[in-house]
C-alpha cells in the first residue's frame, strides 16, 4: 500500500504551485475572469510550457506518459487558485476522446496539438431536456460523403467562447434516449452553421449556448456506440474535478481555520466557541474524506467499467456534499465578511456549487451508484 | 383550540384578495432582478400607503389598521400569495416602532408619518467591523457639544443605504461603564456633511450593503430617541421585531409553489423531475418543516394576541425560517440543472438569458440566501439565546 507520489509528480506538484503562486493571485483570477476574453492565453501558454498539458498525455503523442495521477496533480493546485482556462476540457476530455477513441490519425492530429497547448477544446454535450443523461439528445448527425453534419442546440458548453474545437454528442441511431445509436464527434469552431451566444458563468468561467445547423463534423470512435466512451472520459472528468474541488475545500478550510483565530467578538476569537470548532472539525473531516474518494476515483478509472463508475458516481457523491457544507460554512463563520465579493472565500463557495452540478449532481450520481449494484 | 377562521375572517380574506387583484397589475414593471431601484420597492409600498394598509402592526393612532392578529396573518399570507413585494422593514418594522414606543410626541409627528408615505427611506446603522454578533461593543463615538453630538466612526453592512434619506444608528455616548450603559439611539439624516457611504458588493454580484462612514458629523439632540445612554433597551426591542419578521413563512410558501412549478417544468429521463422519487422527497421534506414552523409562528401569534410579547422564541422564527428559506434557493439550483451557470447580472434589462425564466438568478439567489444565517443575529447567536433564555443552560 503505497499513496506516495513518484518524484516526477512531486516536481510537478512543485513547479505548478509555484508557478500559481507567481502568477495565478486571487486578483489575477478576478481580473481575467471579468475582463474579456475571460481567460489569460499567456498562462495557458506557460501551462504548456510547464508540462501540465503533456503530463497525462501517451509519449507516442507528444506527451510525457503519465496518467490521471498527474491530472490529480494538477487539477488540485487549480483549486486552489480559481484557475478558469479550460485544462480539463481541453486535456482530460478532449485527450480522453481521442485517445480512446480516436483513429491513428487523429490521435496523431489532435494529441500533439493538445500536448503543446496549442489548441483549446470544449465539450457540447448538455441539452435543455437531458439534464444529466448524456443519450437524452435532440442534436442528431447525419452521414454527408465521408463525414457528417449535425444540427440540433447545445447548452451551457463550459469554455466554448476561447474553443478552436468542440466535441459533440449527437443522435446518429435510435429514439432520443436510446443507449444505442448516440455518436462523438469533433466539430471546428469556426465550421459553418455555428451560431453561439457567449456569457459568464456564475462561477468566473464563460460557456456558450451553442446551435448547429447541417454543421460538417468527424466522427471519433464508432457511429451509434459512443455512449461507453462518453462515459469513460466523462468518470476522468468527474476524477480531475473532484480534485480540483478539493483543492478548493482545502483554501476554504485553511481560510476559515485563520480567520477564526484572527476575528474577536465578545472579547475572545471566535475560534473559541466550540460549536464553530466542531463546525471546522467537520469542514476538515468532508475535505479530508473528498481526498480520500479521488484518490479512490483516480487509481480506479483504469479498472472495469463498473468499478470504474461506481467510483466516479462515489466521488460525485462525496464531494458534492462536502463542497455544499464546506463552502456554505466558510462563509458563515466569516460572517459579513464571506458575503463580500471582495474576499476570496465566496469565490470558492461558488465554484464548488457548480462543480456538484457539472456531469450531475449528488442526486443523479446516488442513484447511478445505487442501480450499478 | 381552533385554528379555523370565522365567516368575519374569511370575508377579511376576500377582501384582501379583491384588493390585491386589483392593485397589484398597476404595479409599473419592475426591472429585471426586482429589487434593484428605488423604484422597485417603493411602488408597492406607496399604492399600500395610499390605501392605509402599510402597516398594519403599528398602533391605529399612528396609521396602523387595527388589524387583530389573525387579520395580519391572512393580510400577510395573502399578500405572499399574490407575490405583493416585500416591504423593506427598515422604516415600517425597525425604526417606526422603537419611535412609536420610546419617542417623544415631536419625533412621532416628525417621522412617522414620512415612514409610512414613503417619503423618508431609513437605514439600519448597527453593525460595525469589529462589532458584529458582539453588537454592544460598538465603539461609533458620539459627544455632546451643546445641542448636538458630534459623531465619528464607522458603520457597515449597512443594506442600501445608498437610497436612504436617514440611519438610525448605535453610538457610545459614555465609554467608562459597562458596554450596554453607554449606548445611545440617533436619527441621521443622511445628508448631514461628514456622512460617506462606500458601497460593498455581495457574491452575486448586487450592490446591497454598504460601509458608512461618520467623520465630525453633526446630530441635533433632538435626533435622539429616548435617553442617553439607555440605547441598547431600544436596540434590542428592535432586533426582537427583526428576528420574527424574518422567518417569512407565507413567502416560503409560496417559493415551494414555485419549486414544485419549476420541478414539473424541468424533465429528467423524459419524466418531470417531480415525478422522480429523490426531488419529490426533498420537497416534501421542506413542506413538512415549513408547516411546522407555521403552526409555531401561529402558536407565538396567539400568545401575542393576548398581550405577551414575542420573547426568546422569536429565535425560532428566525433560525427555521432562514433555513427553510436556504433550502429552498439550494433546491431550485439542484431543479434547474446546467441552467444555474450563466451569470444573469451580465445581461442587459430585455435581454434574454439562456434557460427557462425560472432558472435566472438560481444560482445568485442562493449565494445571497447564505445571508439570512449571518445577518439579523446570526444563527449560531440565536442558538446561544435560546440555550441560555429558554434552557436556562
Ligand atoms: C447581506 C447583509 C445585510 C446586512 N444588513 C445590515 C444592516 O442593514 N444594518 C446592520 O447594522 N447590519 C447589517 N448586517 C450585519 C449583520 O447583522 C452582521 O453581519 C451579523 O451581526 C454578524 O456579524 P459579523 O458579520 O461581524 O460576523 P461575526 O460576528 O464576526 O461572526 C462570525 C461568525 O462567528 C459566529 N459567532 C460569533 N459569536 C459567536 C458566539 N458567541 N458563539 C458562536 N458563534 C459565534 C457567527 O455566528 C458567525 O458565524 C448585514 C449583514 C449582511 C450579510
Amino acid at each position: 500500500m503505497d499513496f506516495s507520489f513518484t518524484e516526477e509528480q512531486t516536481l510537478l506538484r512543485n513547479s505548478v504551485q509555484k508557478y500559481l503562486a507567481d502568477n495565478y493571485t486571487f486578483e489575477h483570477f478576478k481580473k481575467i475572469s471579468r475582463t474579456e476574453p475571460g481567460w489569460s492565453q499567456k498562462d495557458w501558454k506557460q501551462f504548456a510550457e510547464l508540462g501540465l498539458m503533456a503530463a497525462p498525455l501517451p509519449e507516442a503523442y507528444g506527451g510525457l506518459g503519465g496518467g490521471p495521477v498527474d491530472v490529480m496533480v494538477v487539477m488540485e493546485e487549480f483549486g486552489k487558485a480559481l484557475v478558469v482556462e479550460p485544462y480539463v476540457s481541453t486535456v482530460v476530455v478532449g485527450g480522453g476522446f481521442f485517445n480512446h477513441g480516436g483513429s491513428d490519425a487523429q490521435k496523431e492530429e489532435w494529441l500533439n496539438k493538445i500536448a503543446a497547448g496549442e489548441t483549446v477544446i470544449a465539450f457540447a454535450f448538455a441539452e435543455p431536456q437531458g439534464r444529466f443523461n448524456f443519450a437524452d439528445l435532440k442534436t442528431t448527425a447525419k452521414k454527408d460523403g465521408s463525414g457528417y453534419t449535425i444540427s440540433g442546440s447545445k447548452a451551457v458548453v463550459l469554455g466554448a467562447p476561447w474553443a478552436d474545437a468542440l466535441i459533440v454528442t449527437a443522435r446518429t441511431a435510435g429514439g432520443q434516449r436510446d443507449a444505442k445509436g448516440v455518436s462523438v464527434f469533433v466539430v471546428d469552431k469556426k465550421a459553418k452553421g455555428i451560431t453561439t451566444r457567449d456569457y459568464p458563468t456564475v462561477d468566473g468561467l464563460h460557456a456558450s449556448e451553442i446551435a448547429f445547423e447541417n454543421t460538417p463534423a468527424t466522427l471519433i470512435g464508432t457511429a451509434d456506440d459512443g455512449l461507453k466512451l462518453i462515459e469513460q472520459v466523462t468518470d476522468e472528468a468527474i476524477a480531475a474535478h473532484a480534485s480540483e474541488a478539493v483543492g478548493a475545500m482545502r483554501v476554504l478550510v485553511n481560510a476559515t481555520v485563520e480567520y477564526s483565530k484572527t476575528r474577536k467578538q465578545f472579547g475572545v476569537p471566535i475560534g473559541k466557541f466550540q460549536v464553530l470548532q466542531h463546525r471546522m472539525v467537520d469542514m476538515f473531516m468532508n475535505t479530508e474524506q473528498s481526498a480520500s474518494i479521488t484518490y479512490m476515483v483516480t487509481l480506479k478509472l483504469g479498472e472495469g467499467e463498473v468499478e470504474r463508475k461506481k467510483a466516479a458516481s462515489a466521488a460525485k457523491v462525496q464531494i458534492g456534499k462536502a463542497g455544499r457544507f464546506v463552502g456554505q460554512q466558510a462563509v458563515q463563520i466569516h460572517g459579513g465578511m464571506g458575503m463580500t465579493d471582495e474576499l476570496n472565500v465566496g469565490h470558492y463557495f461558488k465554484r464548488l456549487t457548480m462543480l456538484d452540478t457539472l456531469y450531475g449532481n449528488v442526486d443523479h450520481h446516488l442513484k447511478r451508484y445505487a442501480e450499478l449494484g | 383550540m381552533d385554528v379555523t377562521f370565522t365567516p368575519e375572517e374569511e370575508a377579511f380574506r376576500k377582501e384582501v384578495q379583491s384588493f390585491l387583484a386589483e392593485n397589484l397589475p398597476k404595479l409599473g414593471k419592475t426591472s429585471r432582478r426586482e429589487f434593484e431601484t428605488k423604484e422597485d420597492f417603493l411602488g408597492w409600498h406607496r399604492i399600500l400607503a395610499k390605501k392605509g394598509w402599510v402597516a398594519p402592526h403599528w398602533p391605529t393612532q399612528y396609521g396602523g389598521t387595527g388589524w387583530n392578529v389573525t387579520q395580519r396573518y391572512i393580510y400577510n399570507e395573502e399578500s405572499a400569495r399574490a407575490e405583493a413585494p416585500a416591504l423593506l422593514p427598515f422604516g415600517l418594522s425597525m425604526v417606526g416602532p422603537v419611535i412609536f414606543t420610546y419617542g417623544n410626541e415631536e419625533q412621532k409627528k416628525k417621522f412617522l408619518p414620512r415612514i409610512l408615505s414613503g417619503e423618508d427611506w431609513w437605514c439600519q446603522g448597527y453593525s460595525e467591523p469589529g462589532a458584529g454578533s458582539d453588537l454592544a461593543s460598538l465603539k461609533t463615538r458620539a459627544v455632546r457639544e451643546g445641542d448636538h453630538y458630534i459623531v465619528n466612526g464607522q458603520k457597515t453592512w449597512t443594506t442600501l443605504a445608498q437610497y436612504a434619506d436617514w440611519i438610525f444608528c448605535l453610538v457610545r455616548t459614555n465609554p467608562d461603564v459597562k458596554q450596554q450603559e453607554g449606548i445611545t439611539f440617533l436619527l441621521s439624516d443622511m445628508k448631514t456633511p461628514g456622512i460617506t457611504v462606500k458601497p460593498i458588493i455581495v457574491l452575486d454580484g448586487a450592490h446591497e450593503v454598504n460601509e458608512v462612514f461618520f467623520d465630525n458629523v453633526k446630530v441635533p439632540v433632538e435626533n435622539r430617541v429616548g435617553e442617553e445612554n439607555k440605547g441598547w433597551t431600544y436596540a434590542k426591542f428592535l432586533l426582537v421585531n427583526e428576528r420574527s419578521g424574518i422567518a417569512g413563512v407565507a413567502r416560503s410558501k409560496k417559493a415551494i409553489e414555485r419549486l414544485k412549478e419549476i420541478a414539473r417544468a424541468e424533465t429528467t429521463d423524459g419524466k418531470p423531475l417531480i415525478a422522480t422519487d429523490e426531488f419529490s422527497r426533498k420537497i416534501a421534506e421542506t413542506e413538512v418543516e415549513l408547516s411546522a414552523l407555521e403552526y409555531t409562528e401561529l402558536r407565538t401569534l396567539a400568545q401575542e394576541s393576548k398581550g405577551q410579547m414575542a420573547g426568546p422564541e422569536s429565535s425560532i422564527l428566525k433560525i427555521k425560517g432562514t433555513e427553510i428559506q436556504q433550502r429552498l434557493t439550494e433546491l431550485v439550483v439542484e431543479a434547474v440543472g446546467y441552467y444555474a451557470y450563466p451569470y444573469d447580472r451580465f445581461f442587459g434589462e430585455n435581454e434574454y438569458v439562456p434557460g427557462p425564466d425560472y432558472a435566472e438568478a438560481a444560482a445568485g439567489n442562493y449565494f445571497n440566501m447564505r445571508k439570512a444565517s449571518i445577518y439579523g443575529g446570526s444563527n449560531e447567536i440565536q442558538r446561544g439565546i435560546i440555550a441560555k433564555a429558554v434552557l436556562g443552560l
